[in-house]
């Protein structure tokens, strides 16, 4: 059963994710992944994570324009609603 | 005139350690790093050296090469890349890849499914990882691959790297071997085919030897156009003076009886370097501790190299770090300049009961000084040949100068 995906629960995921992955410096949610050097391999990878904790899917074309963690965040709560 | 190649810089990462140094310094006082009949780089922690993302974005396989790199690299040119980065290779050879990583997502397959597989899959296991990740580390430009021949392949990788230059492809080429594969199903295969010792012993040479035993680790060295690295000022650490490669083209693991072939290759790289059986100081031998290999290698060396082969001393690494596979040729090759530099025979430790048929002098017990033979050019350098033999027949032999 996937955990509830609150505006909190996500970002401590994705958050936690990324780190996980070795991102560069401090990660907030307007941290950009260009700053954190997270690469597309990074982003499947982080879409993998949320996956698992929320059930919800992410394709490449969902974040392959998306600039900055929190626009991720967004756009998994949205789609767990 | 073809150009000379000259070794500038030299890393290794082995089960005695991280550094050539320590390589050579504990072979020498007979140490050895087998526990529990495998070589293991045991203390080896990739984060001491490698971001937290580099350690997880590469296998382990490449972990040994990057950090055995930038050994070498940074011995060789402290201040940065003095070339052109276009002008500058790099190949590392591997006799498996990546399996750690396969078999850990083979895993991850079978329980959760193809959509839980990472995407870091292939880059992890690839054979070619090691080198394309020394090339995107240092910046490397020119030609970069890697090499398949099994526990040839370190030797392949330098030879390969010497033709570059020698050529004129490349004025220097970042050249090696890297494996871990102390892994679940290689560990399960070499033993079912009988290769590896069910006593976990590695006695190259002995007459009780009955396999090899496991090794892991990378060696690198930076091999340059001596005219380049002249120009520049630079203190190579040895001179590769020849090279040569042959094939059994006979069973799919096991080596001819009569080391004809790699007898072949031994003369062949004589040739290349432009040097006689007299002149060689030093044989750092294959010495797998399989009785087909150390017996096949025994007949080679004697059929190449005449009565000289009785005079020279023959010594194993693989008696210290058990089988490094697809990086022994590169270790080994390092191993040698460095045997050559200091003017001394490490012994092949362990080595206590003659087998009637293998006659060379072996070094046993203890590290020797090398006698220096000349080659008639009132030269005061020392010179010697690293072989290396692999499964499917594959003989490469490095003649080597320090």
């Amino acid at each position: 059963m996937p955990a509830q995906a609150t505006a909190e629960s996500v970002e401590q995921v994705i958050f936690d994710g990324l780190k996980e992955l070795g991102a560069e410096g401090e990660v907030s949610r307007e941290s950009t992944f260009e700053e954190l050097d997270v690469d597309s391999l990074d982003l499947v990878e982080l879409a993998q994570i949320v996956e698992d904790e929320f059930g919800v899917e992410l394709q490449g074309e969902d974040v392959k324009d998306m600039r900055k963690v929190g626009q991720v965040i967004d756009l998994v709560v949205a789609r767990s609603q | 005139m073809t150009p000379q190649v000259v070794i500038t810089g030299m890393g290794a990462v082995t089960p005695l350690g991280v550094g050539a140094d320590t390589l050579f310094k504990r072979w020498s006082e007979g140490e050895c790093a087998i526990e529990d009949g495998l070589a293991r780089c045991r203390d080896f922690d990739p984060t001491e050296f490698l971001t937290r993302k580099e350690a997880r974005r590469t296998d382990r396989f490449t972990h040994f090469a990057m950090v055995a790199a930038d050994e070498a690299l940074s011995t060789a040119w402290p201040d940065g890349l003095p070339y052109e980065p276009e002008r500058i290779g790099c190949v590392i050879g591997t006799g498996i890849g990546g399996l750690g990583s396969l078999e850990q997502q083979q895993d991850v397959l079978r329980d959760r499914g193809p959509k839980a597989v990472s995407p870091l899959a292939v880059p992890l296991l690839m054979g070619n990882a090691a080198a394309a990740a020394v090339a995107m580390r240092h910046g490397l430009h020119g030609s970069s691959f890697g090499v398949m021949s099994a526990c040839a392949a370190g030797a392949h990788a330098i030879g390969a790297a010497l033709r570059m230059i020698e050529a004129g492809e490349a004025d220097a080429v970042v050249a090696g071997g890297a494996e871990s594969a102390i892994a679940g199903v290689a560990v399960a295969a070499f033993a079912a085919m009988g290769a590896t010792s069910p006593t976990g012993m590695s006695r190259p040479f002995d007459a009780r030897r009955d396999g090899f035993v496991m090794g892991e680790g990378a060696g690198v060295l930076v091999l340059e156009s001596s005219e380049r690295a002249t120009a520049r000022k630079a203190q190579p650490v040895g001179e590769i003076l020849g090279y040569a490669a042959s094939s059994d083209a006979h069973h799919l693991t096991a080596p001819e009886p009569s080391g004809r072939d790699a007898a072949r290759a031994i003369e062949l790289a004589l040739t290349n370097a432009g040097l006689e059986p007299g002149d060689i100081d030093y044989v750092n031998a294959h010495g797998t501790s399989t009785p087909l290999n150390d017996y096949s290698e025994t007949q080679a060396l004697k059929a190449a190299l005449g009565e000289e082969a009785h005079r020279i001393p023959v010594s194993s690494t693989k008696s210290a770090i058990g089988h490094l596979l697809g990086a022994a040729g590169a270790v080994e090759a390092i191993a040698t300049v460095e045997s050559l530099r200091r003017s001394l025979a490490p012994p092949t430790v362990g080595w206590e009961e003659r087998d009637p048929e293998l006659d060379l002098d072996y070094v046993p017990d203890e590290a020797r000084p090398l006698e220096h033979q000349g080659n008639g050019n009132g030269e005061a350098r020392l010179t010697g040949l690293s072989n290396s033999f692999g499964f499917g027949g594959h003989n490469a032999v490095l003649c080597l100068a320090a």
